[in-house]
């Protein structure tokens, strides 16, 4: 089949590699018919994640039809046929992790989680296409993609939703809704969202789905932040303006009570000086992560407010505000998105109408070029904001 | 040397103690072992792998068994690498899952095969028990060991870095089976 892989820093390539077959008995082969690039995949291709391998095949984000199921999957959870999107991060269901609904921090599906315990303390869950920290499961960028726990993770689709309305049900909605979700909205509060990236944009729709009673949307690019002012939100540009100067003005002077930072380890500063002693750190792997976004986040959020982290971070960091979360009762949530609690919810929304996935979608592109659609994506040419890929 | 590890399982510990009494379910988990096989109600057969090529036997008896609560072992007889295991099960305060607590002894003779296993072990022997129990942990609950394309040899993959990429298994690789 063919599959979008790793080919090292900065370069992925579309290859012929071996169709998936069935390795454990609760496994699924789905027969992809869409898929999409991430601001994760961003993070694995740019080198900032450790283990990545040369012909390791990329994509987290998938959907498509059920081809061949193994002998452990129970008939009335999941058959050939069935049209299903599956959460990103791979989940057992049995485990004290999986009960608490703490999917992406399952114990039992990383085989590397020996590795995963030296970097994280304790290790995390498998995830698809995301290197070998995370298992080094094979990813959805492909044609057809080997699922495990088939009978857990994988959301069937029963209705005549477009693949573009149920797509994101992978991974993007669910963390741009649990960054909202950990935020504990209260109707009058004011949402500040760092990032107006796709995850950026599904936080803000939360957030005003979940009663905010304003939504302001951080980042540099005009398109972006055009495309959030168009969903109601409120832009504001860092290159611009000084981000705490306006956020207080924005709010009366008290800082916005949630803050989301949906930027992660590779964010820009409006502050050349600030921007370069953090890249130098990460280029001497002194620091592995950039965290002006994060930074400036705990500085914003009002006293007792929460600040809500679905940006990925994967190392450490350097000068992070101490004193400002402790001495200013802040709240700090954060995790892989746990994509197997929202996935219902957030279908049910879909079809109610309250939420609209597809509005982020700029491009479409076959498997086949899914380089151009990695550079389009990275340099924020052509105003793209999410590309899809057809298999 | 002494080594031990412990690990939480999310099932009673009735279960948990009779997997572990069934001591030919080992191998299923323990990276190192080929064979257990039952000799007697209290005595066992042992086949390792070895890190000379060749396989090590030995025999084993049970020396303690408190049902529910703890099983010791020890090897008998002249083996290569006198042993000793002891495991204890203890609920754990969720009220529903076990904690396992392990703790092996190897007599590791001078000479040749003393440094062979020595470099078997390698740096942090302690590693390979936690991954013993981590897959202990999958059998349990959740039926197998769980496989990757990048590691799809279960007992073997900490030891395998740099991996086979995220990439599916051909046909011939598929042929070898979990235990590769
Ligand atoms: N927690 C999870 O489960 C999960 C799941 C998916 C993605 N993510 C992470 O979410 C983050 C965003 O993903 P995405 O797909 O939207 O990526 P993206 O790269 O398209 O979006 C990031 C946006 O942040 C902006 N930005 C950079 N520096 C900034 C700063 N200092 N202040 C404000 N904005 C800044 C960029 O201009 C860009 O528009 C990534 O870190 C990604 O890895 C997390
Ligand atoms: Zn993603
Ligand atoms: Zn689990």
């Amino acid at each position: 089949m063919r599959a979008n892989t790793w080919a090292g820093r900065n370069k992925v390539e579309v290859r012929d590699v071996p169709d998936p077959k069935i390795l454990n008995s609760r496994d699924a082969i789905v027969r992809i018919t869409s898929t999409a690039i991430c601001g994760s995949d961003l993070h694995l291709v740019d080198g900032y994640v450790p283990t990545m391998q040369d012909g390791d095949v990329l994509g987290h984000e998938f959907m498509g039809e059920v081809v061949e199921v193994g002998s452990g999957v129970a008939a009335d959870r999941l058959r050939v046929g069935d049209r299903v999107v599956v959460p990103f991060p791979i989940a057992c269901g049995a485990c004290a992790a999986c009960a608490a609904g703490l999917y992406s921090c399952c114990e039992n599906t990383n085989p590397n989680a020996g590795i995963s315990e030296k970097m994280f303390g304790h290790p995390t869950a498998g995830i698809f296409g995301y290197s070998h920290l995370t298992g080094g499961f094979a990813g959805g960028q492909a044609q057809y993609a080997r699922v495990p726990f088939a009978d857990v993770g994988p959301l069937k689709i029963e209705s005549d939703l477009t693949d573009e309305q149920v797509l994101f049900l992978s991974d993007i909605l669910p963390t741009g809704y649990m960054g909202a979700d950990m935020c504990d909205i209260q109707p009058t509060d004011v949402v500040a969202v760092w990032g107006a990236g796709p995850v950026g944009q599904f936080a803000m729709d939360s957030a005003r789905v979940l009663g905010a009673a304003k939504v302001i949307a951080i980042d540099k690019e005009p398109y972006r932040l055009q495309m959030a002012e168009q969903a109601g939100h409120t832009p504001v540009n860092f290159e611009e303006v000084d981000v705490r100067s306006r956020l207080l003005e924005l709010t009366g002077g008290r800082g916005p009570d949630k803050c989301i930072d949906a930027v992660g380890l590779e964010a820009t500063h409006g502050s050349a000086h600030i921007s370069a002693y953090d890249r130098v750190k990460q280029a001497v792997r002194s620091e592995t992560d950039r965290p002006h976004a994060l930074r400036q986040a705990i500085m914003s959020c009002r006293s007792g407010g929460v600040v809500s982290v679905i940006g990925v971070y994967g190392g450490l960091i350097d000068k992070f505000p101490a004193g400002a979360w402790m001495n200013r009762s802040l709240t700090l949530r954060t995790g892989q998105c746990h994509v197997h609690r929202y996935m219902k919810p957030l279908l049910d929304r879909i079809e109610r109408g309250e939420l609209d996935p597809t509005r982020i979608i700029t491009h479409t592109l076959p498997l086949d070029e899914a380089e151009r659609g990695f550079e389009m994506f990275k340099n924020k040419e052509d105003n793209c904001e999410k590309v899809v890929l057809k298999p | 040397m002494e080594l031990t590890a412990t690990t939480t399982v999310r099932k009673p510990v009735t279960e948990v103690f009779a997997f572990w009494r069934d001591l030919q379910n080992l191998p299923t988990f323990m990276g190192h072992l080929e064979e257990v096989r039952t000799t007697g109600d209290r005595t066992s057969h042992w086949v390792a792998d070895a890190p000379f090529g060749q396989n090590v036997e030995w025999d084993a008896e049970i020396v303690e068994e408190v049902q529910a609560e703890r099983i010791a072992w020890r090897s008998t007889g002249d083996a290569d690498v006198p042993n000793a295991g002891v495991v204890r099960f203890v609920p754990a305060p969720d009220g529903e899952s076990t904690e396992v607590h392990v703790g092996l002894v190897y007599d590791i003779p001078g000479g040749a095969i003393g440094k062979a296993v020595a470099r078997y072990f390698g740096e942090e022997p302690h590693q390979q028990l936690d991954d013993d129990l981590r897959r202990f942990k999958q059998v349990l609950e959740t039926g197998e060991v769980v496989r990757s394309d990048g590691a799809p040899w279960g007992k073997r993959a900490r030891k395998e870095f740099p991996q086979r990429p995220a990439q599916p298994l051909s046909d011939a690789e598929l042929e070898k089976g979990p235990d590769a």
